[in-house]
């Protein structure tokens, strides 16, 4: 149900203000890679993942946590501080929000190349440009790890 | 991959895909493999566009797997006569004892618990919160973080506790379901309110952003009713 007719008029209007109050990211860019079946694919999830243990997340956390593919779904925990989406679903099933094991599923089928080592975890609350400094640092680490498909995933 | 088609339109990534799923769920349902792998596929299919940017809807509305209860009441017998004495905090640890082997059966059946990120045990967290409600607030137990994150993690241990106790009663229950009981029923959630007052009143800055969002949702603030639309 996240379409904006579903929401309260003040959640409509929170999402809508973060739209008007978007820097300009300028023209897109756009690039061609390796078939599918070639590609290295890593996540980058927004939604405050961190294994047990990792520091949490605060409010303006603009840095972000790494989560080792070996990572057992046991050891994952959540410290988005938004209290304005479910949790129930990652309470359950850890996939509904980081799907490193449909992501092996997909691998293993010979849908894609190779996952990444590692996976990484941005708390998406924080104001949007203040995450450009760690991003370019993961962008060149993801580079660095062969990584040539990356899913940026919400929560 | 997006939640918010509208914030997504606007950013104009390379490629993107929309999907219709609620806030939380971006690959759609808990324990349901094959539509999450639907999902992701649909994902990794837009690396092979030639060109962009494209920004894609994903055709199918989450599954349902079973049929859900919107309302739940809970079979626990709360202490509604302990939170009119005004006894909040008294009311949650009742709570939480009467929500353990819930709690503990939803840690058995999961293999796994969301609730840890204060560094306490969930009773050290509710008397966390609890020290707030009878004025005499105390020093965070992990060193070295402010007050109000310290506040900011027991209170979110507090309430995963309890929507993990709920998700394991009988009734499969809607994520809605759980909010609604969560927020009109528990004693816990009334504390939650009463801290948020607490915070806007307080002269430690690191509180204060407990008295705006951090704490409660928008959909309780607007108008005190859980009212949101179903997934389905």
């Amino acid at each position: 149900m996240a379409r904006l007719s579903d929401f309260s008029e003040s959640e409509k209007r929170h999402h809508l203000d973060k739209i008007r109050d978007l820097p300009d990211f300028g023209p897109t860019p756009f690039v061609k890679g390796p078939r599918l079946g070639a590609r290295r694919v890593a996540i980058v999830t927004t939604s405050g993942l961190h294994v047990h243990g990792d520091r949490p997340f605060q409010v303006g956390s603009a840095d972000y946590r790494v989560i080792p593919g070996s990572a057992a779904a046991g050891s994952l925990r959540m410290s988005h501080v938004s209290v304005n989406f479910d949790r129930s679903g990652f309470q359950e099933d850890v996939n509904v929000v980081f799907p490193l094991d449909r992501l092996r599923e997909v691998a293993a089928g010979g849908g894609v190349g190779s996952i990444s080592d590692f996976h990484y975890s941005f708390m998406g609350a924080a104001p949007i440009r203040s995450l450009e400094p760690k991003a370019r640092e993961l962008a060149s680490l993801l580079k660095r790890d062969r990584v040539d498909a990356v899913l940026l995933t919400p929560v | 991959m997006s939640l918010i088609r509208e914030q997504t339109a606007a950013i104009r990534p390379p490629r993107a895909l929309w999907v219709p799923f609620m806030l939380g769920r971006p690959f759609g349902a808990p324990n349901e493999p094959d539509f999450q792998r639907g999902v992701l596929l649909a994902l990794l299919t837009l690396f092979e566009r030639a060109s962009g940017p494209v920004l894609e809807d994903f055709p199918e509305d989450a599954p349902e797997s079973h049929a859900r209860e919107r309302d739940f009441v809970c079979p626990v017998s709360f202490a509604a006569a302990i939170v009119e004495e005004g006894d909040l905090a008294g009311a949650m640890r009742l709570e939480i004892a009467q929500l353990a082997p819930w709690y503990d059966l939803a840690v058995r059946r999961r293999g796994r618990t969301t609730v840890g990120i204060s560094g306490m045990a969930v009773e050290e967290a509710a008397s966390q919160v609890a020290a707030y409600l009878d004025g005499a607030p105390r020093p965070p137990a992990v060193p070295g973080i402010s007050a109000g994150v310290a506040l900011k993690r027991a209170c979110d241990d507090l309430k995963a506790y309890y929507y993990e106790a709920a998700a394991a009663q009988p009734g499969n229950l809607s994520p809605i379901a759980i909010d609604n009981w969560f927020w009109r029923e528990t004693a816990a959630a009334k504390a939650l309110l009463a801290i948020r007052e607490i915070c806007l009143q307080s002269a430690d800055e690191s509180l204060k952003p407990l008295g705006g969002l951090g704490l409660i949702p928008r959909f309780v603030t607007d108008g005190m009713k859980v009212a949101r639309p179903e997934q389905h």
